[in-house]
């Protein structure tokens, strides 16, 4: 891999950006790998990656059915935070929100992580009563929290109504100076990169159509370019968890539902934050190249079609309208739907499953991106170590059964 | 936008439905008797099909009843609506999870 650089940048300028080396190969599958990743997003490619550095283990394959990226990790708002309540899931997002601050750096790649600050707005007495006990449990948890009133916030976000003349007026907010948003594409491109360095495989076009098993363990995987040896299989799929499985007789207790997103027209620069609300479901940042970036709650049926229904952009709108009456006039430029996998208490699973050497990492709902990073440390870790890390370790397939569940609906419940 | 056939009002707006999840998960008639893996299974694991996909709504800005529709999560087009207790009358599939049931 050559370094980029400024003098690269120069260098290349100078031969009219005719020599750029190719970030990754393109390799024919080999017969066998150590891990095969099923799933070329973020968390697939970043589990790819910290096998090889912090396990050691480069006879990886990622197989990708489409192209690297091109899933949700193309089709989310980018946000990243880890004010989240409870002391498990704090702790695996504020792992992912460290990575993200130094990961720029260590991929070589920009990322274009911009720590600029979200605000969770809350618009009832029990929204502040809620905020007030998640932001002093992130405080206990040495995780950065603000507690905001409504003046407070219209000093840092002019743009935004705090009056009362709409339904849900804005009582409050928390904020957490160290979220931002981050560059979707370039996380799963940097994360390629960095993993093919390191001799990864990343095979695309490569749709996994079954698990092998063997007496009660994985052998391989089934795909649409033949059979593929694995001593392990790393299954990272998001919205198709269910469908994979199936592929090895499980059953999974998640849901797939389709969750919009938007940009509008570039606008002059108007703020410089994001601002969520979960109480009116609409949240809104400010791309680097002026579009409003908006998202939403999921539809609500279950779906598997990569789009979404006018009634969740109309409700969506709606409540922005309210929040924000300068964007009335505001056009919308592109919607788009990805399809997240629901987990009934809103928190992932990174888990070893029944089958020897099958692993799951899904259930990310609603709020993967910001935990790509984290995601894929613990879960390589997890496949590596055939066991979780202690990040992660409440997070199995089993509490389901055993009722030891992590309810997050208040910190992800529609907000990412 | 969905367009629904409520069994009893007619095609109405998806705006007027709320929906209800998975169709035909029958509640265990004795839940003392479940083993936990029972209980998980009745409680949160779905078959969250992909295709034809036998699913609840309740028409609840109209006659506020319940019922059961056959929709394609790809496509999601409405393959078949049917009245509560009704067997689907297309091919999908059931949950088999009930619960122990039976």
């Amino acid at each position: 891999m050559k370094k980029y650089s400024l003098f690269s940048l120069v260098r290349n300028a100078l031969s009219y950006n005719e020599n750029w080396e190719q970030a990754w190969r393109s390799p024919e599958p080999k017969k066998e790998y150590d891990v095969v990743v099923v799933g070329g997003g973020g968390h697939g490619l970043s589990t790819a990656y910290y096998l090889a550095k912090e396990h050691g283990i480069s006879n990886v394959a990622v197989l990708e059915k489409g192209w690297i990226g091109g899933g949700n990790t193309g089709r989310n708002t980018t946000i990243v935070r880890s004010n989240y309540l409870w002391d498990e899931a704090a702790q695996l997002y504020e792992k992912s929100m460290k990575l993200w601050e130094g990961l720029s750096q260590e991929l070589n790649y920009n990322v274009m992580f911009s720590q600029r600050g979200v605000f969770n707005l809350g618009h009832t007495l029990q929204d502040m009563r809620d905020i007030e006990r998640r932001v002093s449990a992130n405080n206990l948890n040495g995780i950065d929290a603000e507690l905001w009133y409504p003046e407070q916030i219209k000093k840092k976000v002019p743009v935004l109504n705090i009056g009362n003349n709409v339904r849900y007026p804005v009582m409050g907010a928390s904020f957490q100076p160290r979220g931002g948003v981050a560059r979707h594409d370039a996380i799963a491109w940097g994360m390629a990169r960095a993993a093919d360095s390191a001799g990864i495989d990343i095979i695309q076009q490569c749709e996994v159509t079954g698990i092998r098993r063997d007496s009660g363990a994985v052998t391989g995987v089934e795909t649409s370019r033949g059979f593929i040896g694995a001593k392990k299989v790393a299954v990272v799929v998001a919205g198709h968890a269910s469908v994979l499985a199936e592929m090895a007789g499980l059953r999974l207790p998640v849901e797939s539902h389709p969750l919009q997103a938007f940009v509008s027209e570039p606008l002059k620069p108007m703020f410089d934050t994001v601002v969520m609300s979960n109480q009116v479901h609409g949240y809104m940042s400010q791309s680097d190249k002026g579009e409003l970036v908006i998202g939403a709650g999921i539809d609500s049926y279950n779906g598997y079609g990569q789009r979404g229904g006018f009634a969740t952009i109309e409700h969506t709108m709606a409540a922005l309208m309210e929040l924000f009456p300068i964007i009335s006039r505001v056009r919308m430029l592109r919607q788009w739907g990805g399809i997240v996998d629901t987990c009934p208490d809103a928190c992932p699973i990174i888990s070893k499953t029944p089958l020897k050497g099958l692993y799951f990492n899904c259930g990310w709902g609603t709020g993967g991106f910001k935990a790509t990073p984290g995601s894929g440390w613990t879960f390589a870790h997890t496949v590596a170590c055939d066991q979780p890390h202690e990040l992660n370790a409440a997070f199995t397939l089993d509490r389901f059964v055993s009722g030891a569940l992590i309810d997050e609906h208040g910190a992800a419940g529609v907000a990412h | 936008m969905l367009q629904i056939d409520c069994p009893w009002c007619g095609p109405r707006d998806e705006h007027e439905f709320s929906y209800g999840g998975e169709a035909h998960i029958q509640r265990p008639l004795a839940p003392e008797q479940l083993s936990d893996e029972e209980w998980a299974d009745y409680l949160f694991h779905r078959s969250n099909t992909k295709g034809a996909f036998a699913e609840q709504w309740n028409h609840a800005a109209g006659c506020r009843r319940w019922f059961n529709v056959v929709r394609d999560t790809v496509s999601y087009r409405i393959q078949a609506v049917y009245k509560p207790g009704e067997k689907p009358p297309v091919a999908c599939h059931v949950n088999r999870a009930d619960g122990g049931a039976e």
